[in-house]
C-alpha cells in the first residue's frame, strides 16, 4: 500500500506516491531525480548519502522517505543558486583539493554544512570528529581538514588560509 | 538493499500508537530513530509486517529534572543527550557515552528509548543505565509501569517490553553531592560496537569512604551484565589501590566475553579490568574537579 508524502526539496515541495519500504535517498535520486546525492555503502557507514532533514545531518539510506513527510530537506543541489556563488565549503573543497574522486564530497560537504553552523571555527580534532561518519577513500583528509578550515575562515570574515597544497 | 514489504503507520498520539500495536500483535515494531531497526530490516534479519513510527507523538522528546530525578523522553537523540546542560551537570558520562555511539548523522536519529528497547549487550546505553541506577518508564493500554533496569534486559534482543507496549521514558536519580561518573569503550574504528566497554558511577563521602558504586558492562556478557561483586568491593571502604584492583578483578572475572574478530576471550577479560580502574579514576577524578 502506497502513501502520499510531501517533502520540502531544497526550498520547493514535492508530493509523491511512495511505498513505505522506499528509502530516502532513493526517493531523492531515482523519484525526484537528484543524483547529487551519492549511495556508497547502503549501510550508514560511509557518510555519501548525507543530507539535511530539517537542518541536521543524517544518512539517508537509513532512513525511509515516509519518515521525511512535512519535513524539509536540502541536499547538495540546494547549496549554491544555479549560476550564483559557491557555497563556502563548495569553494573550500575547490580550493583545497579536498577530494580526487569527488564520490564522498557531496556527503562530506553536508555534514560540515551542520557541523560549521554549530561551531564556524572548528579545531582540527574537532572537524575530524565531526566527519568521523564519512568516508574518504583517496584524499587521506588533510585537504577536507584544510577546506573546512578554509570554508570557517570564510564564513568569519576572515581571511582565507593559504591553499597551498600539503604533500605528506 | 530494499526491506521486505510492510504497511506503515505514524500515529500523533501514545493511545492511537499502542492500539495499532494491540491490533497488529507480534506483527508489528516501534519505529524510533531506526538506525538499528531500518538496517536489520534492509538485511531481512527483520521482516515486521507493519512499522508503527512513533516519532510523531508530542512530548516523548524533552530532559527534564523534577523532584531530584532526570526524566529523558524516549526520542531524545543521542545528539540531545550529547549536548544538554542539565545532563552534564550531574552526568559527564553522557558525554563519554554519545561521542562513541556510532557518528554524528547517526546520533541525529538514534534515541536513547531505542538503543535500550533494541536490547542488545552490544549497545552502550544499557551499561551507563546500570552504573546510574535508572529506570525504565513502559506505557500500555492501562497505564505505565516503571521497571528497574536490572529487571528490564532478558535475553538476547528481549526485554521487560511486552506485546501492546512502548517504552516512554528513562528515569536516572540526581546523584548526592560527592558523586562522579565516567564511561569509555574500546572500538576498533568509529561506528563498531565496543571490544569491551566500561561505564561507573561512584559517591564517596566527605571521611573517604565509598557509599554507593553502579557498574555496568558492555558487550561483554550475553545481557547487559552490572558488575555487582566489584561494587560491593567498593561499597563501604575507603577508595585504595588494593579495593579498586579486586574491583577491576571481579569485574574481568564475572562476565562472559565471546572470542571473535574483536579479541579472544582472554584479552577482553583483561580489557575489562584495566578500564574498570580507570572509569573509576576518572569517576574519582570528576567528583573533585
Amino acid at each position: 500500500m502506497t502513501k502520499t508524502i510531501t517533502v520540502t526539496v531544497n526550498g520547493t515541495a514535492h508530493t509523491a506516491e511512495v511505498e513505505p519500504r522506499l528509502l530516502l535517498v532513493h526517493m531523492i535520486r531515482e523519484v525526484l531525480n537528484m543524483t547529487g546525492t551519492h549511495i556508497g555503502c547502503d549501510t550508514s557507514s560511509c557518510g555519501a548519502c548525507t543530507i539535511l532533514l530539517d537542518g541536521k545531518s543524517i544518512k539517508s539510506c537509513t532512513v525511509l522517505a515516509v519518515q521525511a513527510n512535512g519535513k524539509s530537506i536540502t541536499t547538495i543541489e540546494g547549496l549554491a543558486p544555479e549560476g550564483g556563488p559557491l557555497h563556502p565549503l563548495q569553494e573550500g573543497f575547490k580550493e583545497n583539493h579536498g577530494l580526487h574522486c569527488g564520490f564522498c564530497t557531496p556527503g562530506m560537504i553536508m555534514r560540515c554544512v551542520e557541523l560549521l553552523e554549530h561551531n564556524n571555527n572548528p579545531t582540527e580534532e574537532e572537524i575530524r570528529w565531526g566527519i568521523s561518519g564519512n568516508l574518504c577513500r583517496c584524499t587521506g583528509y588533510n585537504n577536507i581538514v584544510k577546506a573546512v578550515q578554509w570554508a570557517g575562515a570564510k564564513m568569519r570574515g576572515e581571511e582565507t588560509p593559504s591553499t597551498e597544497p600539503e604533500f605528506v | 538493499m530494499i526491506a521486505q514489504s510492510f504497511q506503515y503507520e505514524s500515529p500523533g498520539t501514545l493511545a492511537e500508537a499502542i492500539a495499532l500495536l494491540n491490533e497488529h500483535g507480534d506483527e508489528a515494531k516501534v519505529l524510533s530513530g531506526g538506525h538499528s531497526l531500518i538496517p536489520m530490516m534492509k538485511l531481512r534479519f527483520a521482516s515486521p509486517g507493519y512499522l508503527i513510527d512513533i516519532n510523531n507523538i508530542p512530548g516523548l522528546s524533552d530532559i527534564k529534572e523534577e523532584a531530584g530525578v532526570v526524566r529523558i523522553g524516549a526520542l531524545v537523540r543521542e545528539s540531545q543527550l550529547e549536548h544538554s546542560d542539565l545532563l552534564a551537570k550531574h552526568f559527564p558520562i553522557f558525554k563519554d557515552v554519545t561521542k562513541l555511539i556510532a557518528d554524528p548523522q547517526v546520533r541525529n536519529m538514534g534515541t536513547l528509548g531505542g538503543n535500550l528497547a533494541h536490547g542488545d549487550a552490544a549497545n552502550d546505553h544499557p551499561a551507563v543505565m546500570i552504573a546510574l541506577g535508572a529506570s525504565v518508564v513502559i506505557t500500555n493500554a492501562e497505564g505505565e509501569r516503571e521497571v528497574p533496569i536490572d529487571e528490564f534486559f532478558y535475553g538476547f534482543y528481549m526485554t521487560a517490553i511486552q506485546q501492546g507496549e512502548i517504552l516512554t521514558e528513562i528515569r536516572i536519580p540526581v546523584p548526592a553531592s560527592g558523586t562522579g561518573n565516567a564511561y569509555h569503550k574500546l572500538e576498533r574504528k568509529v561506528g563498531d560496537y565496543a571490544t569491551a566497554g566500561v561505564a561507573v558511577q561512584i559517591t564517596v563521602g566527605e571521611d573517604g569512604i565509598v557509599t554507593s558504586a553502579g557498574i555496568g558492562l558492555t558487550n561483554l556478557n550475553p545481557v547487559p551484565l552490572r558488575a555487582s561483586r566489584s561494587e560491593e568491593a567498593l561499597i563501604g571502604k575507603p577508595l585504595s589501590d588494593e579495593t579498586i584492583a579486586l574491583a577491576a578483578q571481579f569485574a574481568s572475572e564475572d562476565c562472559s566475553p565471546n572470542s571473535d574478530l574483536r579479541g579472544s576471550e582472554e584479552y577482553k577479560r583483561h580489557l575489562t579490568s584495566v578500564l574498570v580502574k580507570r572509569m573509576i579514576a576518572k569517576a574519582v577524578e570528576r567528583i573533585n574537579g
